[in-house]
């Protein structure tokens, strides 16, 4: 935290809340997040309250009060695909312009790049991955299959125990985010008991809504310049409803490979007829029989997967 | 005698937060950074004994910091530096390297005179360190 350090030895009376709140700029990401993120309401507001929180504690440093680095590990448990990689990358942006972690990156692992295969092979595998998060956010995803409760000469302790020590010493340095599903993760915590304590911001990212599925649909063609022509979107909304039934359904995951798969489809239903001149429009627009080929329409709703 | 080889090394010796700030230039320049140790200051003894791996992908210094913390805490009583490799075309070469620790007391060099064909002499610099084994050669001093 330098420009902490640099700003601590004049301690300033009174500050101008709104100015340094924009000065700050964490405004556009906090705006950036309601807008790309669509639904999430309890993690929009528990993001809004850390940021507050980072903000007075930056203006307490200004001031010359005693201010303490806020611990700012945090848990991310849901469900596939409610976006928890994507809410740790705004987190790492609105960290870094509040000065809590010096460069902003997100290093994002799983159990591989931090447990050895061998003895001896996971404290420096451990050691590598934190030195390149140092100064950023060390995402660890499906964080519960660190701990292996059936074998207990699983290396997976060690790096979790690497992983505690730093996270207690250099607080300063670097800021660890574990995510993984709901109960699984619930287990890990039981067992971890360090870990628990350690984590200062538990946060659970809900199912979404059929509505707001299909806000994120709309959002992801937008994106990607394809539109759904009406009777699409209507396609589109009962299949929703089919594909949630469905067994492995992963929320935003399922619709971003339904999307892509109604692509394929659009591109072979333009690619068909080749004599005809195509417009903007016919290339944006996505119809309702690209959507209705899908398996989940003809399929009992028992069937696996969903094309 | 104060050995003076690198960056630096006619200035007091840096501070942790001298260092750290040398270490976040290299980083900033994409430079992969290594710690290596020695016991024998010898000038010509360039290929010193690496500490770990040179680190790759970091961003921050305190990473490194860290490592050289452990070094310190394992060879403290050696010369330690910190090189810095730059590995884009054309230079491929260490581009900064400076000591980050040094024995408390240097001994300092003798001049050794050999005496070769006839009456010539050949002369060659000594530390006094050197004098003892490996490992010993800062330990006790």
């Amino acid at each position: 935290m330098s420009n902490a350090e640099n700003i601590q030895d004049a301690p300033v009376a009174d500050i101008d809340l709104r100015q340094e709140f924009n000065e700050v700029g964490i405004g556009e990401v906090l705006e950036q997040l309601d807008r790309e993120l669509i639904g999430l309401a309890p993690v929009k507001t528990r993001i809004r309250e850390i940021a507050s929180l980072l903000l007075i504690e930056r203006i307490r440093q200004r001031m010359g009060l005693t201010a303490e680095t806020p611990t700012l590990h945090m848990s991310f448990t849901g469900n596939p695909g409610t976006g928890k990689t994507t809410v740790a990358l705004r987190i790492a942006s609105i960290l870094h312009k509040l000065g809590f972690v010096r460069r902003g990156h997100v290093v994002s692992v799983t159990r591989d790049e931090l447990v050895g295969q061998y003895i001896g092979h996971t404290a420096p595998k451990t050691k590598e991955i934190l030195k390149k998060a140092m100064g950023g956010v060390l995402f660890i995803d499906e964080a519960y299959y660190l701990y292996r409760p059936d074998n207990e000469r699983d290396y997976g302790q060690e790096a979790i125990e690497i992983l505690l020590q730093v996270m207690e010493s250099q607080r300063d340095d670097l800021v660890v985010i574990l995510a993984g599903y709901g109960d699984r993760m619930d287990k890990f915590f039981a067992s971890n008991p360090g870990f628990r304590s350690r984590v200062a911001h538990h946060i659970d990212f809900p199912d979404y809504g059929d509505d707001e599925l299909l806000s994120i649909a709309e959002l992801m063609l937008k994106e990607q310049s394809y539109r759904f022509t009406p009777q699409a979107k209507e396609a589109f909304v009962r299949y929703i409803a089919l594909r949630k039934a469905q067994p492995l359904f992963s929320n935003a995951r399922s619709i971003r490979n339904a999307l892509d798969r109604i692509r394929l489809r659009q591109a072979n239903r333009l690619v068909a007829d080749l004599d005809r001149i195509v417009t903007v429009d016919d290339i944006q627009s996505i119809e309702a029989s690209d959507v209705l080929a899908s398996r989940v329409f003809s399929k009992s709703p028992a069937s696996e997967g969903g094309s | 005698m104060r050995i003076t080889q690198g960056c630096f090394s006619f200035l007091p010796d840096l501070t942790d937060e001298q260092i750290k700030k040398q270490i976040q230039y290299c980083l900033q320049n994409d430079w992969a950074v290594n710690i290596e140790f020695t016991d024998d200051p010898h000038p010509r003894n360039t290929y010193w004994e690496m500490w770990g791996l040179p680190m790759f992908d970091l961003r921050d210094a305190a990473g490194i910091m860290m490592e050289l913390a452990e070094c310190r805490k394992v060879y403290g009583d050696r010369y330690i530096r910190i090189n810095a490799f730059d590995s884009s075309h054309g230079w491929e070469s260490v581009r900064i390297s400076f000591i980050v620790n040094r024995p408390k007391n240097e001994p300092g060099f003798r001049l050794a005179r050999q005496e070769v064909d006839g009456r010539n002499l050949r002369y060659t610099t000594v530390s006094y360190a050197t004098d003892r084994p490996e490992g010993q050669r800062y330990s006790g001093a």
